[in-house]
């Protein structure tokens, strides 16, 4: 039975509620364990670096569990999820982005919050436990970022995570079975996902949440260390001692200790500071457009970009630089020391100069994870070779969300099948797996990358386009490079009839060669030039007469339509359309094109060297399509 | 209506032991070890259920990795230079069976009618290795060891603990079969992953 207030006093129901909801809870005196906490030596601005850190864990707490309830952790369906929170749902890009860069915030405000609690001392005696409780919250960040990077399963999370998992399986003794428990099997999988995913949102939290009501309780036991550097090491037991050895105004040099509250003075100078962290964040989210995401994971696509997330770059940086044999040194021995020493501050701490000592040792270890993120950054900077796979991740990520955009939306088999069934991105892989070591595309490999070796067959950008045919029947190109000059048609009848007869055109021959062209380059269809088509249809229908004109004479060799006089070049019934090029790729040898004068061209689809899919993408691609 | 709580204004009296006063502090530690067996025992089975689960994957080898085809021998140039070809085969991740799946890639490098074959993961940490732009060397994009086109290692400051891992190769007819496995990385010896 609830107390019934009495009829018209109203005004004391609520007071009268709160004190049956304490009488039944004790609410207040929680309340006030929480709040009223005495700081001696007031309220100061130093003393937030803690609470924003509990502020940057909540706001974690808050966005992880709303990404929880849209995510789905399976290798068909995380980036597949995360793709749909960020691209379509509403607030989603806002609410990863908070997420994403809160996590940055976290290991920016963590390494604060440690300087600020080795220069204060505060690791010392009778908090030596509180500080251990620290350094393991530390350890599980770190790990909470480490798992999350990998749950939006793409390429950067992907490969980036082998790397991590790899460097623990040169862990004595356990290292494989420790991977494989971690990966969840030898192959990186669903259940590396759904492992992941449970030590992320679930051990890892859960141990955090222990830790740090552990580490606030230990901390509102010993109270606020209010010793700055200077009064500790003059023996001073408070820290008001310097104040008053520092205090610039006579006047002001308090005789006795002014005591402030948590509660609201300190807890204002919080509340504004994880405001401003807030800010930066939201500052981060606006600009950046929202938390990255790469290409779907695939474990045959070569990522070069593979990095991990800033705060681990000196620790990659730091693997550069242990040769064969001596990774274990670097990957976990001088790690673990240098945590060990550490964690061993509030004994060093004792001996006389020891604070000193913990202070510059934390200030070099900073300075070192320092100058090693400057290095990877400096050296990836530098290197061409990252640069461009770096855009060519970036290019990746958006096409795969451009075609996830389109009409046929993203298969149940996950998005992967998109890129690997798009043209725009086989087209140039294959290219320069396949193509490139005797064709050009544009003077470069189709990835745009250098030529290893000077092409010896045609540059096939734009090919059957009208610039590609105008160039071809040009008397100053077709016999260079860019054309038949690698080849060995280089001395044949075409290159010949193209630098004398076609030389020798007049006005009105070259004016009836450009609607030749225009016909020829019809007959492909090209996606890119159906509009000049259809424009120019009374042009491409006197060019289709003109091709077996006496003038031009393209039938003299060439079949056009059923008419022929002697079968020796590739037959020009619908040149470079789509099943002429894909013919030509499969078999260059077969009579209709080459015959038996082919030189050099391999016939990519009897030997099997592309499949038929592949051909169909890379002709997709040369035509421009998709 | 104006009841008085009845709660808690009474203190709990707990009385400590009950019976004999002698055999009461020997009775408390019987019962503080019961107390304690009981609960140990009451989450035996889903510590040990949990836990089994979750070394599950121990127990399962994938087994002596198969020969599988790669590539056609003429789909590879014969120019001593290695070429990188997707290993499309069956794999089953947990749940799921994939058919024909591009599971990883080899670097397949054809000296007339003998095909070397090199798995692209890098053995210091798991990198695809890429072959350097003018195709004289493989270097690893992560930490930038560095192999000749045999897949040795070609500079001491390397941190690769091991050369590139070459796989075994039979050609059959026109075919070139692979076995295709991985390795353990960060070791100077090749172990396969189990």
């Amino acid at each position: 039975m609830t107390p019934q207030p009495p009829p018209g006093d109203s005004a004391l129901f609520i007071p009268r509620l709160l004190d049956w909801l304490d009488h039944r809870t004790g609410y207040r005196r929680l309340l006030r364990l929480a709040l009223v906490e005495s700081i001696p030596g007031g309220a100061k601005w130093r003393y937030v670096w803690g609470s924003t850190l509990t502020f940057a864990i909540v706001v974690q707490f808050i966005t992880g569990i709303a990404l929880w309830a849209a995510y789905s952790p399976n290798a068909q369906g995380a980036w597949e999820s995360v793709y749909y929170i960020e691209n379509v749902m509403a607030g989603g890009s806002m609410l990863r982005g908070i997420h994403h860069y809160m996590a940055h915030a976290t290991m920016v405000l963590l390494v604060l919050h440690l300087m600020q609690v080795v220069v204060a001392g505060a690791y010392k005696a009778p908090r030596e436990v509180n500080f251990w409780f620290g350094i393991a919250l530390l350890h599980l960040v770190l790990g909470l970022s480490l798992t999350g990077y990998l749950l939006p399963w793409d390429q950067k999370g992907y490969w980036a995570t082998k790397v991590a998992t790899s460097i623990a399986t040169i862990t004595p003794v356990v290292g494989p079975a420790l991977q494989e428990v971690l990966v969840g099997g030898a192959d990186y999988g669903h259940l590396t996902l759904t492992r992941f995913f449970a030590l992320h949102a679930g051990v890892l939290p859960g141990a955090l949440i222990a830790l740090i009501a552990a580490h606030v309780f230990l901390f509102r036991r010993h109270g606020v260390t209010t010793g700055g550097l200077r009064a500790q090491m003059d023996g001073g037991g408070h820290g008001d001692a310097e104040k008053g050895e520092e205090g610039g105004d006579p006047d002001a040099a308090p005789a006795r200790v002014r005591t402030g509250q948590f509660w609201p003075d300190q807890a204002l100078r919080d509340a504004v500071a994880c405001l401003a962290v807030m800010a930066a964040v939201l500052y981060l989210v606006i600009r950046s457009g929202g938390a990255p995401l790469g290409a779907p994971a695939d474990a045959a696509e070569p990522y070069a970009a593979a990095r991990p997330e800033w705060y681990f770059m000196f620790l990659f940086q730091w693997l550069k630089y242990f040769p064969a044999g001596t990774e274990i040194i670097g990957a976990l021995v001088i790690p673990g020391v240098v945590v060990t020493l550490v964690a061993l501050m509030p004994f060093a701490g004792k001996w006389r100069l020891g604070h000193r000592f913990n202070v510059g040792f934390t200030g070099a270890v900073l300075a070192g994870i320092g100058l090693l993120t400057w290095q990877a950054y400096a050296q990836d900077r530098a290197d061409p070779d990252f640069v461009a796979a770096q855009e060519a991740a970036e290019a990746d990520a958006a096409r795969v969300v451009e075609l996830a955009a389109g009409p046929d939306g993203i298969p149940p088999s996950g998005a992967l099948t998109l890129l690997r069934n798009d043209p725009l991105t086989q087209g140039p892989r294959l290219f320069a797996d396949r193509c490139a070591s005797c064709h050009s595309y544009d003077g470069h490999d189709g990835l745009g990358g250098e030529l290893a070796e000077a092409p010896t067959a045609a540059d096939l950008a734009g090919f059957a386009s009208r610039e590609w045919l105008t160039g071809l029947l040009d008397p100053q190109r077709v016999a260079t490079p860019e054309y038949f000059g690698g080849t060995a048609f280089a001395r044949g009848r075409m290159v010949r009839m193209v630098q004398s007869r076609i030389a020798g055109l007049d006005d009105a021959g070259r004016a009836d060669l450009a609607k030749v062209v225009k016909a020829l380059s019809a007959e492909a269809a090209l996606p890119y030039q159906a509009e000049a088509d259809e424009a120019e249809r009374g042009e491409i229908a006197e060019g289709a007469e003109l091709l077996s004109a006496v003038g031009i004479g393209c039938t003299e060799c060439h079949e056009w339509h059923g008419t022929v006089e002697r079968s020796l070049g590739p037959v020009l019934t619908a040149f470079g359309s789509r099943e002429w090029l894909e013919a030509f790729i499969r078999d260059a040898s077969h009579p209709r094109f080459y015959g038996e004068r082919n030189d050099r061209m391999p016939a990519f689809g009897p030997d099997e060297i592309l499949s038929e899919v592949e051909v169909g993408l890379l002709v997709g691609w040369l035509r421009g399509e998709g | 209506m104006n009841r008085k709580p009845q709660v808690a204004d009474e203190p709990l009296v707990v009385e400590e032991g009950s019976g004999e006063p002698g055999s009461a502090p020997r009775r408390g530690f019987l019962a503080g070890i019961g107390a304690a067996a009981a609960a140990g025992l009451a989450l035996v089975a889903p510590l040990w259920s949990g836990v089994r689960v979750a070394l599950d994957p121990l127990g399962r080898s994938s087994g002596e990795a198969d020969l599988i085809p790669v590539a056609k021998l003429a789909a590879i140039p014969d120019d001593g230079v290695p070429h990188k070809f997707r290993v499309v085969t069956d794999r089953v991740d947990a749940w799921n069976t994939h058919r024909q799946l591009p599971v990883g890639a080899v670097y397949l490098r054809r000296s007339g009618d003998s095909v070397e074959a090199l798995n692209v993961v890098c053995p210091h940490a798991g990198c695809f290795v890429n072959i350097a732009a003018d195709r004289s060397r493989f270097v690893c994009p992560c930490h930038k060891s560095s192999f000749d086109l045999s897949g040795a290692v070609n500079d001491p400051a390397s941190p690769s603990p091991r050369d590139m891992d070459t796989l075994d190769v039979e050609i059959r007819g026109d075919d070139v079969w692979v076995r295709f496995q991985n390795f353990l990385p960060g070791r100077a010896e090749k172990e396969p992953v189990a």
